[in-house]
Parts: structure tokens; sequence; C-alpha cells
């Protein structure tokens, strides 16, 4: 028995940490955010470097093998730097759907390729918060066609994970005919966006797809946006303090007042615990199967919830210099706002996290769906 | 991560759920404020014999003179709740003034006062507040000054829960008026039976006295009923503060309370449709749910952190503020999914559960305030776990 991270991967953690600090800071990322969102290749060369595209590939496809706790950490840290990449989807959700339903073909032709950092992968689940837009996917006579929307990769992605109605799952090449790509601005510069239109593309089903696919997908990315969250919101904290500790008014450091100290502390009470609630919901991803949807929507939801109070109580420790752009402090209260919303907002995923307890009724979109989401 | 437990462990959890089976017709029943019955001092008897509390006391002092086990308390702790098991004896003598004793008390103290305690002959009560004495503690006015070899006390205590069942009380006293006041204070144990000491109960808005006020007059207590030295008194009494403020806010407690408002949500109907059907309750529910699921798994972490020797000081700092505030908002969910039956109380006709999430609810609240309020948390917090800087000092001239 032991609740917590192993050498390894604390190890991991620190060095990991230590190529972001160098490699990132909030000038750089204003250079690069110029114009418009981007997926910074200097960033994304060093997490390739260091094998951590390879984190959850098995060993005999040339990556490591480990868990999603793993890719949680590193998540974690890019959320703690904004940093400008497409990690989830190309690096994580990519892999776990080719792990999961992927043909030995598409294993040995695709993970190798993920590993060494060669192919960039799109990721559209938005239909997982509910159709918006008409936004969802059909399958007529082996043709897809629909819509995705709030689709996540990098600008030079050139394959697209996506999955149906039915929840099945496919893999399109970007180039496929009847595919358009339309780029979408959020709030948030430091990841890419996409809507995409299909029309009657020819789409390869991973082909080993089993009814739970779509949902351990579902979960995986869940669980990810979680974790981003969880770095970005104790960056913000820790940003807090340190202004609480420098700024001086009526003749005293402001952090000295209980008025500004008592929001940091709630800030720190809220956010501590929400430390082993992901850690725990990552591990039970690969440990606990039966769990995974409860605890994926709980980790989310709750971090969603905790991310918006600190990002909102944050910026307020910092006075009017954090709703200035000079500081740099909205990259942050933006990535928290942008991830609370996608692959469904808290109270959708507690009514998912409700079902899965078997309370309540079913979100319409998990009845339409005849359980393609449980 | 691995919550897997080893071959070792999950037979100790075997055998504590066998003897809990085997043990069943022999479980006494307990009210909290009641002396303890003879039923329950066998049973804790066997509990120590067993090694399921007082573990790592050793034998000499009453305990089970085994070695230090967190894991093993744990699955004691979780098997025991469970079952539904009565647990052992965890008042306020148990938890935190024989931890005191066996760190800072002489021989003497600990042959007289931990084996008595740990049998649940000897019942304890805590003097620490006074009126004008609450979060500043340490401004504590109660006096004991020096006559030939005794202490000569006078003085008011108040908020002490089990004054009129104690037998003993752990008292802080101001025995060097002129000391700084952290300096100033020593720590006396004393029988409640000594003359000059009255007791008067003091009712809560919950309607039942679960604590009581105490008077000093002229109370005599030898000088050799001190547990360190003289005036040093401050640092004895955090180190019980320091157990105290791990008993409260149990995210175990919030979790057994979240598994019986989802019961009661599934029980009661309104409209004749399941209160679980209701959305808004239902998200209340499932938020409530996240934070206590983030709690437990806090605690969890605690413990492992602890059996590799770590200290993760923010993970600990935060777990009193954050039980208490979940255990309160659990029973005012509660309370607001019964609507108009929700405030039957005191045995009413159509009452539901004896009306504990009302006793519950109010009763949260003065766990909020008490043991540390809220706001001396966030001090708490702040200072300790975020480093914040403290409130300037005061200028001569304030109130001492």
């Amino acid at each position: 028995m032991d609740f917590g991270l192993n050498e390894q991967q604390r190890a991991m953690q620190e060095s990991f940490a230590a190529y972001l600090d160098d490699v990132t800071s909030v000038e750089k990322l204003r250079t690069s955010l110029a114009e418009g969102p981007v997926h910074d290749g200097e960033i994304w060369q060093g997490i390739v470097d260091m094998g951590l595209t390879g984190l959850l590939v098995p060993e005999a496809y040339g990556g490591l093998g480990l868990s999603l706790l793993d890719a949680v950490l590193v998540q974690e840290l890019l959320g703690s730097r904004v940093a400008p990449v497409a990690y989830a989807p190309a690096a994580v959700l990519a892999t776990v759907a080719l792990v999961l339903a992927g043909s030995e073909t598409e294993k040995e032709e695709w993970l190798p390729a993920i590993v060494r950092g060669n192919l960039q992968v799109a990721v559209g689940l938005s239909d997982a918060g509910g159709v918006r837009e008409g936004a969802v996917l059909t399958l007529r006579q082996g043709k897809l066609s629909g819509r995705l929307l709030l689709v996540e990769g990098a600008p030079d992605a050139q394959l697209l994970i996506c999955s149906c109605d039915e929840g099945d799952i496919y893999a399109i090449p970007r180039e496929a005919v009847g595919l358009e790509w339309v780029a979408l601005r959020t709030i948030d510069d430091t990841r890419c966006h996409w809507e995409v239109n299909l029309q009657e593309v020819q789409p390869e089903l991973l082909s080993a797809a089993v009814g739970d696919v779509a949902s351990r997908l579902l979960s995986a990315g869940r669980i990810l946006h979680a974790a981003d969250t969880l770095g970005a919101a104790q960056s913000m904290l820790d940003k807090a303090v340190a202004y609480a500790g420098e700024r001086q008014q009526f003749g005293r450091l402001i952090g000295s007042f209980q008025a500004v100290k008592h929001l940091c502390a709630e800030m720190a009470a809220e956010l501590e615990p929400c430390r082993a609630l992901l850690w725990y919901a990552a591990h039970a991803y690969d440990a606990a199967p039966a769990e995974h949807v409860m605890i994926a929507c709980h980790a989310k939801a709750h971090l969603s919830e905790t991310g918006s109070f600190i990002a909102r109580t944050a910026t307020e420790v910092h006075g009017g210099m954090g709703f200035t752009e000079l500081l740099g402090l909205h990259y942050w209260f933006k990535r928290i706002g942008c991830n609370r919303q996608l692959l469904g907002g808290p109270e959708r995923l507690r009514e998912e996290a409700a079902h899965a307890q078997g309370w309540g009724l079913p979100p319409s979109r998990i009845a339409l769906q005849g359980g393609g989401y449980r | 991560m691995d919550l897997v437990y080893t071959p070792e462990y999950e037979a100790f959890r075997q055998e504590v759920r066998d003897f809990l089976e085997a043990s069943r017709s022999d479980w006494p029943s307990y009210q909290s404020l009641d002396r303890i019955p003879q039923e329950y001092k066998v049973w804790q008897a066997l509990l120590i014999e067993r090694g399921y509390t007082a573990r790592s006391i050793p034998k000499k002092y009453g305990g089970h003179g085994g070695d230090m086990d967190p894991l093993k308390s744990h699955i004691v702790a979780v098997e025991f709740a469970r079952a539904r098991a009565p647990r052992a004896l965890a008042g306020q003598g148990v938890s935190m003034l024989v931890p005191t004793l066996l760190q800072l008390g002489t021989e003497e103290q600990k042959q007289q006062y931990v084996a008595a305690t740990l049998r649940g002959e000897m019942l304890w009560c805590q003097g620490y507040s006074e009126p004008g004495a609450g979060s500043d503690l340490a401004s504590l006015r109660t006096h004991a000054v020096e006559d030939g070899d005794d202490f000569l006390i006078n003085g008011q205590k108040i908020w002490t829960s089990t004054a009129q069942q104690a037998d003993m009380m752990f008292c802080l006293v101001r025995t060097e008026p002129d000391a700084p006041k952290h300096r100033g204070i020593s720590y006396l144990l004393f029988p409640m039976d000594t003359p000059g000491i009255e007791v008067r109960p003091l009712k809560t808005m919950t309607g039942h006295a679960e604590f009581n006020e105490v008077f000093f007059s002229d109370v005599r207590v030898p000088q050799s009923s001190m547990v360190g030295a003289r005036g040093e008194g401050w640092k004895v009494a955090n180190t019980t503060l320091t157990f105290e403020r791990g008993m409260l806010g149990d995210p175990n407690e919030a979790g057994r309370r979240v598994n019986d408002l989802a019961t009661l949500m599934q029980e009661e109907t309104v409209d004749g449709v399941s209160l679980m059907e209701n959305p808004q309750l239902r998200d209340r529910l499932l938020r409530l749910q996240g934070r206590v699921l983030a709690m437990q798994y806090n605690g969890m972490r605690l413990l492992s952190a602890g059996l590799r020797g770590e200290m993760i000081v923010m993970a600990r700092l935060i777990v009193k503020l954050q039980g208490c505030e979940l255990n309160h908002q659990l029973a005012a969910l509660a309370i607001d999914a019964m609507g108009e039956l929700g405030v039957l109380y005191n045995d009413s006709p159509r009452m539901r559960r004896r009306g504990e999430w009302q006793r519950k609810f109010m009763f949260d609240l003065g766990l909020i305030i008490g043991g540390g309020t809220a706001q001396i948390q966030k001090n708490i917090i702040a200072e300790r776990g975020l480093g914040m800087p403290r409130e300037p000092k005061r200028v001569q001239g304030g109130a001492a």
C-alpha cells in the first residue's frame, strides 16, 4: 500500500520541470502567440527527446509502457507553465485509442511514429459535452458525415481520431476527401482548436474496437484536462502568494492582511486535496476500470470548480495588475477557463457521475447513444 | 501508486473481520455523554489485548506493547466503520492527554494516569478556553498562586466538554503573571472533586449541554501535579492541540455521511418522486461527494507519507478546516432534501432519523468554531503552509 508517486515519477517530474523552466517564460509566450494559437515546435522537440511522447506506448512499439498517471504528471507541468503544445491529443489520447482499438498494422504504423514525434494527431470528442450546432458524426453506408467542434491538435496534425454517435472510434488521414478544417479561436491561444466538417468521408475504423473504448478515451481526456487545470491553478496560487509577499500598501506587505491571507488559505485548502483526487483518478483508470467513468467525471468536475475559484481569486490578489495583459496572468486564467468547458462542464460531468452510481436519469446524450458513453 | 495490501496486511484485515463477526453478540452500546458502562470497559480491554487500540503504548502503562503500525491502525478503523462496530474509547483523555503524558509526563504521572485512562476508568476533561481567551488562548487569566507545596487556583474555564462526568481535568493556568503571555502558563492535572470546583452545564443551540463552564475558587492542587516545567505549559498544550486537530474533520466520517445522505435521498419522496430524481438536489450531492472523495484520498496520501516518514505540511493543515465544513454542508443538504419535514426535532411525530441531521447541522457549526476557528485555521494555513507574513506585532499599550 503506497498512495503517492514513486521515485521514478518524482525524478521525471523534477527533470521535466527543469526543462520547462529553461524553455518557457511569459515573454516567450507573448512572442510566440502574437499571431494567434500555435503549437511550439521547440518545446515539443524537448518532450520528444525526453521520451515523453512514448510514455503510454507499449515497449514493443518503442515506448515506455507506463500508466496514465505518468502522463498526468507531464500534463500537470504543461498546465503549470501554460505550455503551448498539443501533448494530450498527440501523445496520450492517440496512443490510448490505438492501443485499445487499433489493429496490429495500425499500431505498427502509427505508434512508433508517435514516440518519435513524427506523427501529430488531432482528437475530436466534442459531443462528449452534449451536441451543439449539430456537432455529431453519423456513419451511413460506411461513410462518416457530420461535424466535430473543438477538435484539439497541432496545425500540422496528419491524423484525426474521433468517435461517432455509435461509440466507435475512427482514424482519418488529414488529406482524406470530404474533410474540411476550420480554425477556431478560443479565449486560450496556448492550444489549437478546430471545427472539422465531414462529408461522406471514408474512415478507417479502428478495427479491434470494443464497446468501452470511446468511454475510456473520454475518461482519459477528462483526467488530462483536470491535470492541466491542477498545474495551472497551483501556479496561479504560487504567483498570488509571491505577489502578496512583495506588494506593499498602507506601509505593510498586503500578504500580512488577513483579508488577503485568508483568500490564499482558501485557495490552498481547496486545491491541495485535488492532487490526491487526481492521482487516484489516474491510478483507477488503469487499476480499477469499473470506476473510471465515475472518478474521471468527479476529478474533472471538481478540478474545474476549484480551478475557476483559484483563477478568479488569484487574479483578485494581484489587484489591478492581475487584470492587465502586462503580467501575463491571464494566460493561466484562460487556460483554466477553457479546460472547464472542454469534454463536458461540471454540471454535465456530475450528472454522468451520478448515473454511473445508479442515481438519477442518464444525461440525454447517453440515452441517445444507447450506452456508448457508459 | 500501489493500493494493494501485502499478504501480511490482508491477513490482518481478515483477522479483524473474523474477530468482529465472532464478537458481535458482545458489542456494547454506549452513549458518549454517559459514564462508561462496565461492558464497554470489558470491550476496551479486549481491543487493547488484540492491539486494535493503544497499539504502541508499552504494556507497563496498560497498552498493547506492540510496534507502531499506522497501516494496521488504519485497517482497524476502516473495518470497524464498515461493520459499524463500537470503536475503542477516544475521549479527550485517551486521544489528547495520554499521548501528551507519554511524551512529556514524569514516570510517576505515566504510572498513575495512562493505564487507568486507557481502561476507561478515569475520564478527563480539558480546561483550556476561557470567556476572555478563545482564539487568543495564550491570554488566559485563570491563575495559580504558590501556597506552600500547593497552588491555589482561581478563575473560570468554558467549552469544557464532559466536565460533569470527568474524574480529572488537564488544565492551563497562569503561574507567572509577569512573564510574556506564552511563557507564564503551566499545565496542571487535578481531580474534579477537589473542593472549590463548580461545574455548570452550558446548553447549546442543539438543545443539549455538550459543554460546561467550570469555576475555580481557591482550588488547592499540589505543585507535583504539573506536566512539563513551570511556565512551559504553552508548549505542553501545543503538543496536545496537535493531537486534537488530528481528530477533527475526519474525511471518513464525511464519507459515511455521503452514503447516509444518498440512502436518504433514494428513500424519501416528494410529489411521489424520489429525491434523487430532483436534479438540483442531486447536483448538490454530487458536488459534495467530489469534495469528500478528494479529502478521503488526501487522507490516504497522508497515511502513506507517514509510513514513508515524510511530512506533507499543507495536506495535513487543511483537514480540520475542510472536513468540518463538508460535514456541516452534508447535514445542510439532508435537511433541505427533507424540506418541511427537515425541521422536525425534539422527538416530534414524523421526525426522521431521530433528528440526527438537524443535531449534526447545528453541532458541526460548533466544530467549525471550536478546536481553532476556521479563521484561525486559515491564518495557520497561510503562515505555516504558504509562508505568508505574520500580522505585524501590536504596538505596546494594546491589550496584554
